[in-house]
């Protein structure tokens, strides 16, 4: 950094070092989460082994199968062929479903990933003006409703929501698509006529020019999305209030006001500016948690998403398909921090250096 | 990517059409007329090859893609009917057992089934050598000599056993899941490094069944499309669908709107709540798992028969059936499930404080503490509270030992567990499968390393008499003597093993009304698709 006050960079050469410092992290963080997850699934008290061979195995179908899993070399050395595997783009194979890691991936993150954005939009669309309106009108009814929101969603076990929200929405109103991610109808048209490209149904279908499938696809994923979002509305709200309430007190904001600067224009492009930078930390650690995969929403909405995958994993002791989900989870982490790294600098000259 | 203009318009459209005209659409979702659409929890499927596949959900969708020699009838479960092999017989030896394959039947590839497939499919199985392969090995097939043992001659298949078995036992075995016939020709063009295609077969199917598995999701979806020719006739679903929903409280709600035809997996709450619908059904069916108390012969003050006696008075059987387990789970205190040949269904224990603290005394114990261990799912925890009272009420302390089922059937596999709260599913149709496992124990010391026997586990020395009578069951011509034999072998067991037999699992399958015609197998098989109509 204080070189490159000193020696002007081309940009060129500064977004070539960014990019390295975001590999040389990316890296970092990668082999350590790895690490961490290697020693953990070791030391569980789940056999691996019987996952696979069930419970009538005889000692020598059992041993044998302990050999095909590299269990019997030493921890450092499998650790160390499980890394040299990883970089060569080889994550092994899951246990539970015989398919290599990576294609279980590309298969269930697309769509957590699709789920999650669609909450983000939610999250962020109804969050960040509830939590102004709630800051520009301290102790208002607006905004005891805006707390009283957010304390419902901070509260409300995301399980059960999930559970009334299907029951009002799919059972007695029948606005919206049941559990999953298409109707049956519409998956048979769905893998017909539609050529995977990306794994998210809305994209894909979209592209295709399906738009049956599309709409089908949305009166589906909008309740899920909907719930998850209400979370991500609960905390963004909130934290908006509160960077909101901060700003307004700042003596630019007096200023601005004594000159007779039009409210609105204070509060959503003044002072908003000023709150976008930690707020855009705020969406994406709650965008990167919902990347993760929520497990409850998944199992109530029949979701076959990242977090069911993890978990399922997890119990079974089916440590290839946990690292490979690990390692996804935590490049999103990193690439998200990335993301909003870049947003800083477009929004904040003073962070542009 | 260019960005199709259509997009723009079609966000407000679609979410308009939402919120007024796609409302009432929604709201009568019905399946299509020629597809089955099932909800089941399907996450326990390791394998598809027919060779290794042992979980309850997989042996459904093999059950449907593959074909065995001979087969149970899903509208009679019970005696054998033909199903490759058009006729069978066994000659006067006793090992020697001969099948005349059908003509007309064909694998999804559209090559004929020969005698050739059936055999090597069999071979295949034993060299393979996977978790399985017992139920076809205990007939003295080993990778070195099962292709002599099994051979193929123009439409004919021979099979020989290295003893003159019961030829029901025998039959029973080849309806397992083991016993499919696979499409060799097309197994054969996947193989990679000599594995006989298993690779390729952990995950697609080459069977001669109603169907054929089109798409396979693991842990989320499978799809199965009907053949056109099938040697039985088309069956009337074209397709099955079969969706995995975790959530019993979710399936009940697809199954209520008509956007499934079967729920497999609801719960007692569930399948109450769903009772005065006239649009759903829902048929119990007995299944082979059962429930069980295993108590470890190492542990001291459990081998003392009167205190095994005790315990047996102190469970609450049929208050539990009554409750909390009603409608899933029935009161069974032997080792054969019902609808196993020779089956016993005498239930002669009860809940009696007074009796078993009586026994206690008479064994001179007093303030036993035990661990009982149980895996962590709702039933068995509820099961594992009561039995805390109960026995608690005689004096025994029971402190409850909670794990995965992982964790748990690893300190069972290693003798290491007090008392045990277990379940077990027979392997195949004939009540061999459960007298092997319940009632024998070639040798019970630590080294032997047995843990495929129950009795082993649990570090039970079977009585020779038992042991004996079990062994010979297996090699007893006559089926009516046989099963005469089993009622004996549990009468006993029942009297004096360590293990504890409560309850059979009934499964409650709920269903639309107009599905017609579904077998979810009993407690000897799989579910049968090919035979429903709506």
């Amino acid at each position: 950094m204080a070189e490159s006050t000193l020696i002007e960079t081309s940009p060129l050469l500064r977004t070539a070092r960014q990019v390295g410092g975001f590999l040389v992290t990316l890296a970092v963080t990668l082999l350590g989460l790895l690490a961490v997850t290697f020693v953990i699934g070791r030391v569980v008290p789940i056999d691996p082994v019987l996952a696979v061979v069930g419970e009538r195995a005889t000692t020598a179908q059992y041993e044998a199968a302990r050999e095909a899993l590299g269990l019997n070399e030493p921890l450092l050395t499998q650790f160390l062929i499980y890394v040299g595997d990883a970089l060569r783009g080889d994550f092994g194979r899951s246990l539970l479903t015989s398919q290599p890691v990576l294609s279980d991936i590309a298969r269930v993150f697309p769509a957590t990933l699709e789920l999650s954005t669609i909450a983000t939009i939610f999250g962020v669309a109804l969050g960040v003006p509830a939590g102004v309106l709630a800051a520009t009108r301290p102790g208002s009814w607006v905004d005891q409703l805006v707390r009283l929101i957010g304390l419902a969603g901070y509260s409300m076990p995301i399980f059960w929501l999930g559970l009334i929200g299907l029951l009002v929405f799919y059972g007695n109103l029948g606005w919206v698509g049941g559990p999953g991610r298409l109707d049956t109808s519409y998956q048979f048209t769905f893998e017909l006529d539609v050529t995977p490209v990306t794994g998210m149904i809305l994209i894909d279908s979209a592209l295709a020019g399906a738009w049956d499938v599309f709409a089908n696809a949305l009166t589906h994923i909008i309740l899920p999305a909907g719930v998850l979002g209400y979370y991500s509305m609960a905390y963004i709200s909130r934290m908006t209030r509160s960077f909101m309430m901060n700003e307004l007190s700042q003596e630019y904001v007096t200023t601005a006001r004594v000159k007779g600067m039009p409210e609105w224009r204070v509060v959503w492009v003044h002072a908003l500016r000023n709150v976008s930078v930690p707020l855009i930390t705020v969406i994406a650690l709650s965008y990167a948690n919902l990347l993760e995969g929520s497990v409850l929403t998944e199992t109530v909405f029949a979701w076959p998403g990242l977090g069911l995958y993890i978990t399922n994993a997890l119990f079974s002791a089916d440590m290839n398909a946990v690292m490979g989900g690990t390692v996804i989870v935590g490049a999103t982490f990193v690439l998200l921090n990335m993301i909003s790294d870049v947003l800083y600098k477009l929004i904040d000259p003073r962070a542009r250096t | 990517m260019i960005f199709n203009p259509l997009l723009r318009k079609a966000g407000p459209a679609v979410m308009a059409a939402l919120l007024l005209g796609a409302a009432p659409q929604a709201m009568m979702a019905e399946t299509p007329a020629d597809t089955l659409v099932i909800a089941d929890a399907i996450d326990d499927i390791v394998s598809l090859d027919p060779a290794e596949a042992f979980e309850w959900s997989g042996s459904d969708l093999l059950n449907n893609t593959y074909d065995t020699l001979v087969e149970l009838d899903p509208s009679n479960l019970g005696p054998l009917v033909p199903g490759l092999a058009e006729s069978w017989e066994l000659a006067d030896d006793g090992v020697t057992y001969t099948f005349k394959m059908r003509s007309d039947a064909k694998f999804a590839s559209g090559n004929p089934v020969t005698a050739e497939d059936a055999a090597w499919s069999l071979q295949r199985a034993v060299k393979l050598d996977k978790t399985p392969s017992f139920i076809l090995t205990q007939f003295g097939f080993t990778p070195e000599n099962v292709e002599e043992k099994i051979t193929a001659e123009g439409d004919t298949l021979t099979i020989v056993t290295d003893q003159p078995y019961a030829p029901s036992f025998f039959y029973n075995c080849l309806t397992a899941t083991i016993g499919s016939i696979v499409d060799k020709q097309t197994a054969m063009e996947h193989e990679t490094d000599g594995d006989m295609g298993y690779e390729w077969l952990k995950t697609n199917t080459a069977g001669s069944g109603a169907y054929y598995l089109r798409t396979y999701k693991p842990a989320d979806s499978y799809v199965l499309e009907a053949k056109e020719e099938y040697w039985r006739g088309t069956p009337a679903m074209k397709r099955v669908f079969v969706r995995h929903v975790p959530e019993p409280a979710t399936e009940r709600l697809l199954l209520e709107k008509g956007d499934i035809d079967i729920a497999r997996k609801l719960t007692p709450v569930d399948i109450e709540g769903i009772g005065g619908n006239e649009d759903l059904k829902v048929e119990d069916t007995e299944k082979g798992q059962i429930m069980y108390l295993a108590l470890n012969q190492k542990v001291e003050p459990l081998a003392d028969p009167k205190v095994i006696e005790a315990i047996k008075y102190l469970v609450d059987y049929e208050g539990m059936a009554s409750t909390f387990l009603k409608g899933q789970y029935e009161v069974h205190q032997a080792f054969l499930p019902n609808g196993f040949l020779g089956a016993l269904s005498d239930t002669p224990y009860s809940l009696d404080v007074e009796k078993a603290k009586a026994l206690l005394a008479e064994a001179g114990v007093s303030d036993l503490s035990l661990t009982l261990t149980v895996r962590n799912n709702q039933d068995r925890m509820e099961m594992a509270q009561s039995l805390q009272n109960t026995l608690g009420q005689a004096g025994i302390n029971v402190e409850l030992k909670v794990g995965t089922g992982k964790e748990v059937l690893g300190e069972y596999r290693a003798r290491e567990h007090q008392i045990a709260l277990e379940g077990w599913g027979p392997d195949y149709p004939d009540p061999h499968t459960n007298a092997d496992t319940f009632a024998r124990n070639p040798d019970n010391s630590d080294e032997a390393q047995l843990t495929g026997l129950l009795a082993w586990r649990t570090a039970w020395a079977v009585p020779k008499d038992i042991q004996d009578e079990v062994d010979a069951a297996v090699l007893e011509k006559d089926s009516d003597t046989r099963a005469e034999m089993y009622l004996d072998i549990q009468r006993k067991h029942q009297a004096q093993s360590p293990f504890i037999p409560m309850f059979q699992v009934i499964q409650q399958n709920a269903l639309r009304a107009n599905v017609e015609g579904f077998n979810a197998g009993g407690s000897i098989h799989s579910a049968f698709y090919w035979s429903v109509t709506k």
